[in-house]
């Protein structure tokens, strides 16, 4: 089985931060973006997307980490965080190539997306309906049909 | 305490003193927030009878309980001070990231005292307040002082309400911007007030949780909300088009005025252009426009919409286009290409100026210049032909410089007309000295009636009648005894969502807004609120701003429209031949006060203000 992670449409984003709220108030039981585990970028003036992290198949976060305090979970694929070990020197931070990881404001250990077990809280949550959960192979299935119905939109006019 | 901060950040520019004060619980439940905080903190710092533009005045900018939690459309602020445009109170509700950074700085609300010795930008950092260097800063737009702070500072998370060259050359309908592309607060001038404190911006960073009473239940109904909002009428409107999208029904049904309100026939003329207004779907947008919704913070709707020109002399503007925007700046200037629109919207924006003044006042001037009183000499050749799109282009900067005629535009349609003179008075659309919003009131009687009496001047959100007038509930051609019983309802109703700084466009989620919000309310706050005390909560307010303006000064002659109404019958479309009498207008003062509960002179009674818990004002201004 492939792995599953959260992913965000930019064509249908809109950027308003409700996952950030969400994933905050599910996570930390309070809202506060800095808390969040799946973040928006806004580029002015209409690009916007949510990112999180993409449980890469050898992520350079755990390879990274000089204390290894992390590792790739066999069964989940998420990235487990040991807070002992972690002392947020946020140099997974400055690896990650998605900015999928932040420090925690209070406990300034890294945190990150773990998929809710499965269940992620902000997708259903989205008002677009940009965000879901899906593998790498249905991420390609969309783009390739995404491909032919452009194509032949283009071939009928 | 859940929900509010509790804590008010009070800043003295003079001085460069800072102070925090507390919020209390009863204040909160009484005033609830936003525009309730605003106008009490208002009336209670600010000396009456002060010139507006001086250090005297006070700026206050609040946010709601709401603020920061996922409750939709949480996302609005208020700025309220003595408006230069009205000389009463001024008011204007935002709408960004601003205010929710704000909220998690820790603060409901701040008040901005004094002014700053030289240019300076205020930087919020949580409990750090900074007085910062703002004098490379003076002069460069909005959007780019937005940019350049948030590099100076490195943090795209620091949020910004900032002021162009409008606002610095005091330009009297100059507007506060926070976030590109983004709803800013346009109306009454506050920009200007601003830049008469020598403040270029204020910034935030906010890294403080918002917590809540009732997490779970909270988070619960908010998904039923979310889902329910995104499937609403107005809703799939706003996220298809936006405001236009309801303006196009104003302007197939001849209420968008047209040439500064010589006519309402939008299809008198043939549509000759490719890129003309009139031809606006949604798929026609889609078509011709990278037409991309984008939302405010925590905002399930998302109704601005950036639209990319592609080709002609416009190519490459993008501006989220809006159809107050598309009336000031389009029809009532005579102009149909959506372009050149688009184009004039961005200006106003990147400078700094409310685009519904703008365009009043310069469709004010065409109006001149086609009768003679402007010539091509007062306007240094300026071609100010209505339809003229390349003389918005060139007029519009000059506003913001206060260059040559400029200069007399900047004071707004009320004090240009006076100082020209020669019968212009006659076709300066404003109230109280706000310029009109796109709504022709000579036959949208009970609009007529809510502009003449809006404790701001000239405006279309206080009462928001137009759109049951327009689609036929209540007669609209004629003023029926009891419909200003409607508009003070509807002004009461309304003034909840700026107290609970909820967007006008949440509309659809709510059954009965009052319990509604009361429900939302406890879950957030833990305060249980009834529905009764909320009816008398958006009636105290509404009463709080009027005696506010009593206080600068007001009387029943204050409530006026422009003399066009009186004595200009609509020339075509239609509602041909509607106009408003002295009679009727009078009988629907009468009728309106009535209702209020004030004296026929428009005074609150004593009994009235004590009975809205009012009882300090009762003894300043009560009768």
């Amino acid at each position: 089985m492939q792995r599953k992670f959260v992913v965000s449409d930019f064509e249908k984003c809109t950027g308003c931060q409700i996952c950030e709220y969400v994933c905050s108030a599910v996570k930390e039981g309070g809202f506060n973006p800095l808390l969040s585990r799946i973040r928006t970028v806004r580029i002015e003036p209409a690009f916007n997307i949510s990112m999180a992290c993409r449980l890469c198949e050898d992520p350079i976060c755990v390879k990274s980490c000089p204390r290894k305090a992390l590792s790739k979970d066999e069964k989940t694929d998420t990235i487990i965080v040991d807070q002992e070990k972690c002392n947020g020197c946020a140099w997974c931070i400055e690896a990650c190539e998605f900015g999928a990881i932040a420090l925690h404001p209070v406990k300034k250990t890294i945190v990150l997306c773990d998929i809710c077990d499965g269940d992620p809280k902000c997708v259903p949550y989205c008002p677009t309906e940009a965000l879901s959960l899906k593998t790498p192979e249905e991420i390609s299935q969309k783009s390739r049909k995404k491909a032919i119905i452009t194509l032949v939109s283009r071939i009928s006019e | 305490m859940y929900g509010y901060s509790g804590r008010m950040l009070i800043v003295d520019l003079t001085s460069k003193k800072t102070k925090i004060e507390a919020i209390p619980e009863t204040f909160c439940r009484k005033f609830i927030g936003g525009n309730g905080f605003s106008i009490s903190f208002l009336y209670e710092h600010q000396t009456p009878g002060i010139d507006p533009l001086s250090p005297d005045n006070v700026l206050v900018f609040a946010v709601g309980p709401f603020c920061g939690t996922v409750i939709p459309t949480n996302a609005k602020y208020v700025v309220q001070a003595k408006s230069p445009l009205t000389g009463f109170q001024g008011k204007s509700i935002g709408s960004s990231f601003w205010s929710q950074a704000f909220r998690r700085a820790g603060y409901d609300a701040l008040l901005i005292k004094g002014r700053a010795e030289k240019p300076t930008y205020l930087f919020i950092d949580d409990d750090i307040i900074e007085f910062r260097d703002a004098k490379e800063l003076w002069g460069t737009n909005c959007w780019e002082t937005d940019r350049i702070i948030k590099d100076t500072i490195g943090d795209d998370n620091v949020r910004l309400a900032a002021i162009g060259p409008a606002g610095e050359n005091l330009v009297r309908f100059a507007s506060i911007i926070s976030d590109h592309y983004h709803e800013d607060d346009g109306r009454t001038g506050m920009g200007a007030v601003m830049g008469s404190k020598q403040l270029k911006a204020v910034a935030v960073r906010g890294s403080k949780t918002v917590e809540v009473a009732k997490l779970d239940e909270l988070l619960d109904l908010c998904k039923e909300y979310n889902r329910k909002v995104i499937k609403g009428l107005t809703s799939t409107i706003m996220k298809d088009l936006g405001t236009i999208g309801t303006g196009m029904e104003y302007l197939s049904n001849g209420a968008t005025p047209i040439r500064n309100f010589q006519s309402t026939d939008a299809f008198k003329e043939p549509i000759t252009i490719s890129e003309d207004i009139r031809k606006i779907s949604t798929e026609w947008m889609r078509e011709q426009y990278v037409h991309k919704s984008i939302a405010c913070a925590g905002c399930p709707i998302g109704c601005s919409h950036i639209d990319f020109i592609k080709a002609g002399p416009y190519k490459g503007v993008a501006y989220n286009m809006e159809y107050q925007g598309m009336y000031a700046l389009g029809t009532n200037c005579g102009i149909w290409y959506l372009p050149a629109i688009v184009k004039a919207g961005q200006l106003c924006d990147t400078l700094g100026m409310d685009v519904i003044s703008t365009g009043v006042v310069i469709a004010w001037a065409m109006e001149c210049f086609e009768k003679g009183i402007l010539t091509s000499k007062d306007t240094e050749g300026v071609d100010l032909s209505f339809g003229n799109h390349e003389a918005l282009m060139e007029i519009i900067p000059k506003i913001a410089n206060r260059d040559g005629l400029g200069n007399i535009l900047a004071e707004g349609v009320k004090r240009a007309s006076e100082k020209i003179g020669k019968g212009s008075e006659k076709f300066a659309m404003h109230s109280k000295g706000l310029e009109f919003p796109g709504f022709d009131v000579r036959w949208l009687k009970a609009t007529a009636l809510s502009f003449a009496v809006s404790t701001r001047g000239a405006d279309h959100i206080s009462a928001s009648i137009f759109g049951p007038e327009i689609r036929g509930r209540i007669n609209r051609f004629r003023f029926e005894k009891g419909e200003g019983e409607f508009v003070a309802e509807k002004e009461n109703n309304l003034i909840l969502y700026d107290l609970f700084m909820i967007c006008r466009f949440s509309g659809d989620l709510w059954m009965n807004v009052y319990s509604d919000l009361a429900h939302l309310y406890a879950l957030v706050t833990g305060i249980p609120l009834t529905t009764e005390e909320l009816r008398t909560t958006g009636e105290r307010v509404w009463n709080m701003e009027k005696a506010y303006n009593i206080r600068e000064g007001w009387t029943r002659k204050d409530d006026s429209l422009p003399s066009r109404v009186f004595n200009d019958p609509i020339p075509d479309g239609p509602a041909k031949g509607s106009v408003l009498s002295k009679e009727e207008f009078d009988f629907m003062l009468d009728d309106y006060y009535a209702a209020r509960g004030w004296t026929r002179d428009g005074m609150p009674t004593k009994k009235k203000l004590i009975e809205l818990g009012l009882n300090d004002v009762a003894k300043e201004v009560g009768v």
